[in-house]
């Protein structure tokens, strides 16, 4: 808009300012992907008020946009280069693509009935889907839309990761108590390992050794050796002043150092700080209820976890290991994904 | 915790199998587990005539879709323990029957039945397989009786006793300080059952029961003390009206009849049911989803969902038993280390003393589930949901 005006005021500078223009344009150009990648904001569903909120943490937290997506947005992934973040939409069948320059809904993608977790595919190109009501992983072509592969599994599964190398989809069901196996190549499930009560969400230790189911209903994680597919110890968790009933694991993160895993554990109130080599439990920090979803940031500094009954998300100072703030953010969140 | 899948089964079994595309295996007495379930063909408790011109007030249904749900649940579990999973039902024409059904039930190898009966048809088919490898399990008679100096050892009981269920709402009373209840009752036995629970759970939690009234249906004017709601409500400072009334046809004019504006609770407004279609909570909408899918326009009641549990019993522990035959299975369902998911939150297990499953409380209006019990605030020094119902040293249980 401000070029032409220069350009009226004179027409013998025009080319000066031309040039001036073009390197202006240029700078914007390559800077204005770099700051889509890195605006530090921390993304929180809300499941029951079908909104994404965007808190700044540079700016004390501030929430900086309610994003109106499709009913019941659960789990949310961002795309390799972090400009698009993914987000399954339980009540619309849906998984909404919010573009995060803009904080905006761009498109919608159609899966099958109550999406709830997914992965991306290393290769970026396609998503796997659970879909609770159906029993099945759906496998969608993102630039398409189009269902690529149906795996089906046992009722409710839940989590699904992808290995790094595109080998394997694990899948729990949550209703069968079990971790399905799936060979990509094969294109067929070639294990099924029993876990204990309701395994829900996964997370792989540093070198992709391990992986760790959380079981719901039975208050403890299963650790899978991933080289035999073999159970290999479960971790027990037990914060002070709680009933093994009480407690009901769900959230898995690894930090970024890979030397902690965060475990929400749900109705218990509390996330557990447990060291992968020993499997020690190092802490257990207060949050708010019912805590699901968890996330750290790059530095590792902080933890945000999303506290699905009293509708906050809670943020931890890591090296405190205290709950340093606690901010409303909708009804019912569910997921934490940090941009940076 | 181990993996059960031994290599060596790994390799009879075809891995396409493994898929859920794949036929299940073909039933093969040696693989499959057999489910049995037994119901009476005019069971009083679901008869039609519980309704006026067609339109059905009660809406109590028969459980046996929870129990396909149930099976149609196990299916993976099935294919991949190489078990599989056969539900077969098989209707009394009367009470009479029923020993012959379960011998025929047992001549094909099943060592489950579930039992849809009312509790003197219960005991009699319990009592006919006594001494067999033969489970029955209880999934619509709420009598404590059963639970009590009737209990049987070969009863489990999925569906919650009427002191679980008085249990649950007194404790919303008192967590409420709603504390001075009046009651209504019904003429029927099962309405005396149910005042004999509310007495008892008064007493536990710090309650008062300040009256008991009896009512008729009727319009006699004769009779207006026990036919008009306003009137049997009159002269009571008491701050809920519990009603009685099994039959239900009472007990749903009560709500906004009453003569000062007091809650309603027990058989109409809020009430203790162990499933209520409205819980959204613990993976409910899901089961929900899958039993609406199946049974359709119903959903699923307390009924359907005990039908369901018991399928789920068997199923996780035929899973967990590690292979075993009847009896490891039946004492890992019955032991400490069993948790079942009930979609209810907290784990579930049957209680040593009466074979009760200890299981959470829904407590719903028509279309609501306003709270869960045990509320919070009501603590137990080993399991809290055993705060509900007879405990270990009431117990009048001896097996």
């Amino acid at each position: 808009m401000f070029v032409p005006a220069w350009g009226k005021r004179s027409s013998g500078n025009a080319k000066g300012l031309a040039r001036l223009f073009a390197v202006l344009l240029f700078v914007s150009l390559i800077s204005l992907p770099a700051m889509a990648a890195g605006t530090g904001y921390v993304f929180v569903s809300n499941e029951r008020s079908n909104r994404v909120t965007v808190l700044d943490p540079a700016r004390d937290h501030a929430i900086v946009r309610q994003i109106q997506t499709d009913a019941r947005p659960r789990d949310m992934h961002f795309d390799k280069a972090h400009k698009l973040l993914y987000v399954a939409c339980g009540d619309d069948n849906a998984i909404d693509v919010i573009n995060v320059a803009k904080l905006a809904v761009v498109r919608r993608i159609a899966t099958g009935p109550s999406p709830e977790m997914f992965a991306i595919a290393p290769d970026g190109k396609s998503l796997y889907v659970s879909e609770e009501d159906s029993a099945i992983v759906r496998q969608i072509d993102i630039a398409t839309g189009k269902t690529l592969n149906q795996i089906t599994t046992g009722p409710e599964p839940e989590g699904v990761l992808v290995t790094p190398d595109d080998s394997r989809i694990y899948i729990t069901s949550e209703v069968a108590d079990m971790v399905h196996v799936y060979d990509t190549k094969k294109k067929k499930l070639i294990d099924n390992i029993m876990v204990d009560t309701r395994p829900r969400r996964f997370a792989m230790t540093a070198e992709r050794k391990e992986l760790w189911v959380s079981d719901e209903l039975a208050g403890d994680v299963t650790v899978i050796d991933t080289a035999t597919d073999q159970v290999k110890t479960t971790i027990q968790f037990l914060p002070p002043g709680f009933r093994p009933v009480d407690v009901t694991p769900v959230g898995l993160a690894l930090s970024h150092d890979g030397k902690t895993m965060y475990v929400t554990l749900g109705r218990a109130n509390h996330v557990a700080f447990v060291d992968p080599a020993t499997k020690k439990i190092r802490a257990y920090i207060l949050v708010g209820s019912r805590a699901w979803g968890v996330a750290e940031n790059k530095k590792g500094t902080l933890l945000y976890v999303a506290n699905g009954l009293s509708d906050d998300v809670s943020i931890i100072d890591i090296h405190a290991q205290k709950t340093i703030r606690s901010i409303a953010t909708g009804r019912v969140p569910h997921t934490v994904a940090i941009d940076e | 915790m181990n993996r059960f899948w031994p290599a060596f089964l790994f390799l009879l079994w075809p891995a396409s199998a493994v898929l859920g595309t794949a036929p299940p295996p073909a039933a093969n007495p040696s693989t499959s587990v057999r489910i049995g379930y037994i119901d009476l063909q005019n069971d009083p408790r679901y008869r039609t005539d519980n309704s006026y011109t067609g339109i059905v007030f009660h809406t109590l249904g028969r459980p046996y879709p929870g129990a396909q749900l149930g099976v149609q649940d196990a299916q993976m579990i099935g294919r991949v323990i190489g078990r599989q999973f056969i539900l077969e039902r098989k209707s009394a024409a009367a009470a009479a029957d029923l020993p012959a059904l379960a011998k025929a039930l047992i001549a094909e190898g099943d060592h489950f039945i579930i039992a849809d009966l009312p509790a003197p048809a219960l005991l009699k088919l319990a009592d006919a397989v006594r001494g067999q490898p033969v489970l029955v399990m209880n999934v619509s008679a709420p009598d404590d009786s059963l639970r009590g100096a009737d209990c049987r050892r070969n009863i489990v009981h999925l569906i919650p006793s009427e002191s679980m269920l008085t249990d649950a709402l007194v404790q919303y009373l008192v967590a409420k300080n709603w504390k001075d209840i009046l009651a209504l009752q019904g003429p029927a036995k099962e309405d005396a059952g149910e005042i004999a629970a509310l007495q008892r759970s008064a007493r536990k939690f710090g309650a008062t029961v300040d009256a008991v009234r009896p009512f008729v249906l009727g319009a006699d004017p004769r009779h207006r003390d026990e036919n008009n709601v306003a009137l049997m409500t009159a002269n009571s400072d008491a701050d809920v009206i519990f009603v009685a009334d099994s039959g239900g046809e009472f007990a749903r004019y009560v709500p906004f009849e009453t003569h000062s504006p007091r809650p309603v609770v027990g058989d109409a407004g809020l009430t203790p049911l162990a499933w209520h279609w409205a819980w959204y909570e613990n993976g409910a909408p899901q089961l929900q989803h899958r039993f609406e899918k199946l049974a359709s326009p119903r959903r699923m009641n307390a009924g359907t969902w005990a039908a369901w549990a018991a399928v789920k019993a068997v199923t996780q522990s035929v899973m967990r038993a590690g292979g075993g035959g009847f009896s490891e299975v039946e004492q890992f369902m019955l032991g400490d280390k069993i948790n079942i998911d009930g979609a209810k939150g907290k784990p579930m297990s049957f209680r040593p003393w009466d074979h009760q499953l200890r299981q959470p409380i829904l407590l719903a209006t028509a279309d609501a589930v306003i709270a869960e019990a045990p509320l919070p605030q009501y603590l137990h020094q080993t399991n809290d949901l055993d705060t509900l119902g007879y405990d270990a040293p009431e117990s009048a249980c001896h097996f």
